[in-house]
């Protein structure tokens, strides 16, 4: 009994120990970005010493001050409107077809299900190109409004996540509103919009999340046109080979400011998050 | 299960189709003959069948969309139809002005936009057959629910039901115009552009380019010995990295999972967080800031010489196979917390007294792992495994933001060594601009992943049908 209860022990020991050294070696990157974030600048991208020598606010300050060839502000209230809408436009189209796919049937549903499923085995930026001819068409291109469309266009492919929540919302419920001669559209509204807020808040937060954190359809669609980039756009072009000597302690610090708050989200929904990935793989 | 059966219900949907598509047909034939001459004529005035019964809004509506097509194809969409079968003729050029005694550059015709409003307008022809049919169904509905002595449904009736017995109708405009003008017009322009020449060398509005029928592939497959190895060898290097980066982080990330929910571990909401911080913080920032740390010239680098460990600085990313080796290295820091994050919510749903009853049985934990946990774990999982798997084959953030592909080979088409499939299709776009070879490419891919999932999804529901867990 004696042995048994010390083999314990030094198992939770052991895994104690080995759950530390795991988080060291996750959070290492993490806290090397800080420290460069306060690192002065001139020893370049690749400083000799791994923990900063001198300190400094500046690179915070510069970024907001320092706006003529890297306007921060400007990309981050882009990018800011730019979530807003698009979070918006696409809960609307997720919610609007995770319904009709779970909760509706008609003769089209299946069909429909399985040409979505087919067109999302496509890579998602072969059609980059075009998309953005279409938009040029139509005299968007370049656009902080293209941008929204381009996050939410095919916002309905997604619809997996959600329609898995919508799945358990139990069918009786909806029976039962309807003898009481309540409309589809009545029951959508006032029954399930209700009964669904965790999975209206999954699909608001991950939406608003993905313009940050997106450079490639952001470079496709505005080319050049520098005052409409968005923050990742941005600091991505500091590590351009030209830039990173002088702007490497300034592209940590942006990188910073934007990881905090999506980090911050992303803990707050990971609840969600995890309910909606095996709820949508589970259930197709 | 709906994706499981996937391939029945595909081969079902297909063959219902089929059968709808010619019961369609019959029956518009059928309908005409049967019509009365109200109903005729609505064959060839849209709307007549419901304007001549009282049905002033739906008929107008039905009409206006025949004018406006007719219209639209008069201004332009003629044109660009037929214009599809060449992508044009007359190439930008000077042309010999007679009047003015100087060359004048002529606009010639732009192939790409051409290609374009072509598919455009050939959607948009088809759109317009759908609601022409809907239109004679209407007329010969109309007809026999007169004959039958009942009312004709009124505008308010068919507006009401839009919003209770149509409601799909309604929910779905949206979504399914969206999805066509952002996904499906634009993967059918580049569908098609595989089937062409559209490379550095025909670029518009400069250049023509035309259709080159399946050239394209006869190159990838061999036609051109550079494509072809740069396409086998890339193709080898996607499979190899998908498997690892898919089982590796998976069973990883399990096993953290394990760990983390163990009895005797505390804070472990602590834990937990630490690890899903990682997840959190954007992968351009992160995996940028690996890059840098492993430079040959980064700090990594400078550590290990300060410290006397290395003699001269190792190239973790300009060496192919060290390039290889890292970026799923990397890949595991990245997908780790991601898995976990996944698995043990599922890990606290197997029934605890699997465990007991073996553990009076003499198993260990090791034993425990390999007959109740990875097991289960791997039945209520293998529909996210598939995603993931195909997820990674379409990688582009990893590899991009960590090697950008390289080191660059000469033996490879305008690739590195590191390059999936995705991000080579990325380069040829952007940095190229062949996107005759990127469209191939692409089709390519889709069909990869596509074969896969058709597979697995048919092999686990047929496993699934046989042994169900719970």
């Amino acid at each position: 009994m004696k042995n048994s209860k010390t083999k314990r022990t030094v198992a939770n020991v052991v895994s104690h120990v080995f759950l530390t050294i795991l988080s060291i070696i996750w959070l290492l990157p993490v806290v090397w970005l800080l420290m460069q974030s306060f690192r002065e600048t001139p020893t370049g991208a690749f400083p000799k010493a791994i923990i900063p020598t001198t300190w400094t606010l500046s690179n915070y300050t510069r970024l907001f001050t320092e706006t003529d060839l890297f306007n921060f502000p400007r990309w981050f209230m882009n990018t800011l409107v730019v979530a807003i809408a698009s979070c918006i436009l696409t809960t609307i189209l997720t919610l609007l077809t995770a319904y009709a796919f779970s909760r509706l049937r008609f003769k089209a549903r299946k069909p429909l299900m399985n040409v979505i499923l087919i067109l999302g085995m496509f890579p998602g930026f072969m059609s980059m190109i075009a998309v953005y001819h279409i938009l040029k068409a139509i005299g968007l291109a370049q656009s902080l409004l293209s941008l929204v469309l381009v996050y939410s266009g095919g916002a309905a492919m997604g619809y997996y996540v959600a329609k898995g929540f919508f799945d358990t919302i139990p069918a009786s419920i909806d029976e039962a509103a309807m003898l009481d001669g309540a409309t589809k559209n009545q029951i959508f509204w006032q029954i399930t919009m209700p009964l669904s807020k965790p999975i209206v808040i999954y699909t608001v937060l991950t939406s608003f999340i993905s313009p940050w954190v997106d450079f490639i359809f952001v470079s496709v669609i505005m080319k050049d046109n520098y005052q409409n980039y968005t923050v990742a756009l941005g600091l991505y072009q500091m590590l351009a080979r030209e830039n990173i000597d002088a702007y490497f302690t300034r592209f940590c610090a942006g990188a910073v400011l934007i990881a905090i708050p999506i980090t911050l989200l992303f803990i707050k929904m990971q609840k969600y998050y995890v309910s909606g990935i095996t709820a949508g793989g589970a259930k197709g | 299960m709906e994706k499981e059966n996937m391939l029945k219900n595909f081969v079902a949907g297909i063959k219902s189709v089929g059968k709808s598509i010619a019961n369609g047909f019959s029956s518009f034939f059928s309908n005409f003959v049967k019509g009365d001459i109200i109903t005729k004529i609505s064959y060839f005035i849209m709307g007549f069948g419901c304007l001549a019964r009282k049905q002033i809004v739906k008929g107008l509506l039905y009409l206006g969309v025949q004018i406006a097509y007719i219209y639209y194809m008069i201004q332009t969409g003629s044109y660009y139809i037929m214009m599809l079968t060449t992508l044009g003729t007359q190439s930008q050029g000077e042309v010999w002005d007679e009047e003015l005694q100087i060359f004048k550059v002529v606009q010639g015709d732009n192939s790409m936009l051409l290609l374009l409003f072509g598919v455009i307008s050939v959607c948009i022809t088809i759109g317009f057959l759908m609601v022409y049919v809907m239109n004679t169904k209407t007329a010969y509905k109309n007809q026999c629910l007169l004959k039958e002595g009942k009312k004709l449904p009124s505008f308010k009736q068919d507006w009401k039901d839009l919003w209770d017995k149509n409601y799909h109708i309604t929910v779905l405009a949206l979504p399914i115009g969206m999805t066509f003008l952002f996904t499906v017009l634009p993967l059918i322009f580049m569908i098609l552009m595989a089937f062409t020449n559209y490379d550095k060398n025909h670029q518009p509005p400069g250049n023509l380019f035309t259709w080159v029928g399946l050239e394209n592939f006869q190159k990838v497959f061999g036609g051109n010995p550079m494509w072809g190895e740069t396409f086998s060898r890339l193709f080898v290097w996607t499979i190899i990295w998908a498997i690892f980066a898919t089982f590796l982080n998976y069973l990883f990330g399990m096993l953290l999972a394990i760990l983390i929910n163990r009895k005797g571990v505390k804070l472990k909401k602590m834990w937990r967080t630490i690890f899903i911080i990682t997840i959190a913080i954007p992968q351009f920032v992160s995996l940028l800031l690996m890059s840098k740390l492993l430079h040959d010239q980064g700090a990594l680098n400078n550590l290990l010489l300060d410290l006397g460990w290395i003699s001269s600085y190792i190239p973790f990313l300009t060496n192919a196979t060290y390039a290889k080796i890292v970026v799923i290295v990397i890949n595991l820091w990245v997908g780790i917390p991601y898995s976990m994050l996944i698995t043990s919510g599922i890990l606290m749903n197997i029934p605890a007294d699997l465990y007991e009853a073996s553990h009076i049985d003499g198993a260990n934990a090791v034993q425990q792992f390999f007959y109740i946990t990875l097991p289960y774990m791997l039945h209520v999982t293998t529909p996210y495994m598939i995603t993931q798997f195909v997820g990674n084959i379409n990688n582009f953030n990893v590899i991009y933001l960590l090697t950008g592909g390289g080191p660059l080979s000469l033996d490879l088409y305008q690739a590195g060594s590191s390059d999936l499939l995705v991000t080579w299709l990325y380069k040829l776009t952007v940095n190229e601009q062949n996107y005759a070879l990127a469209s191939t490419i692409g089709i390519l891919i889709f069909i990869i992943c596509a074969t896969l999932s058709l597979i697995t999804y048919n092999k686990t529901s047929a496993v699934q049908e046989e042994d169900t867990f719970s």
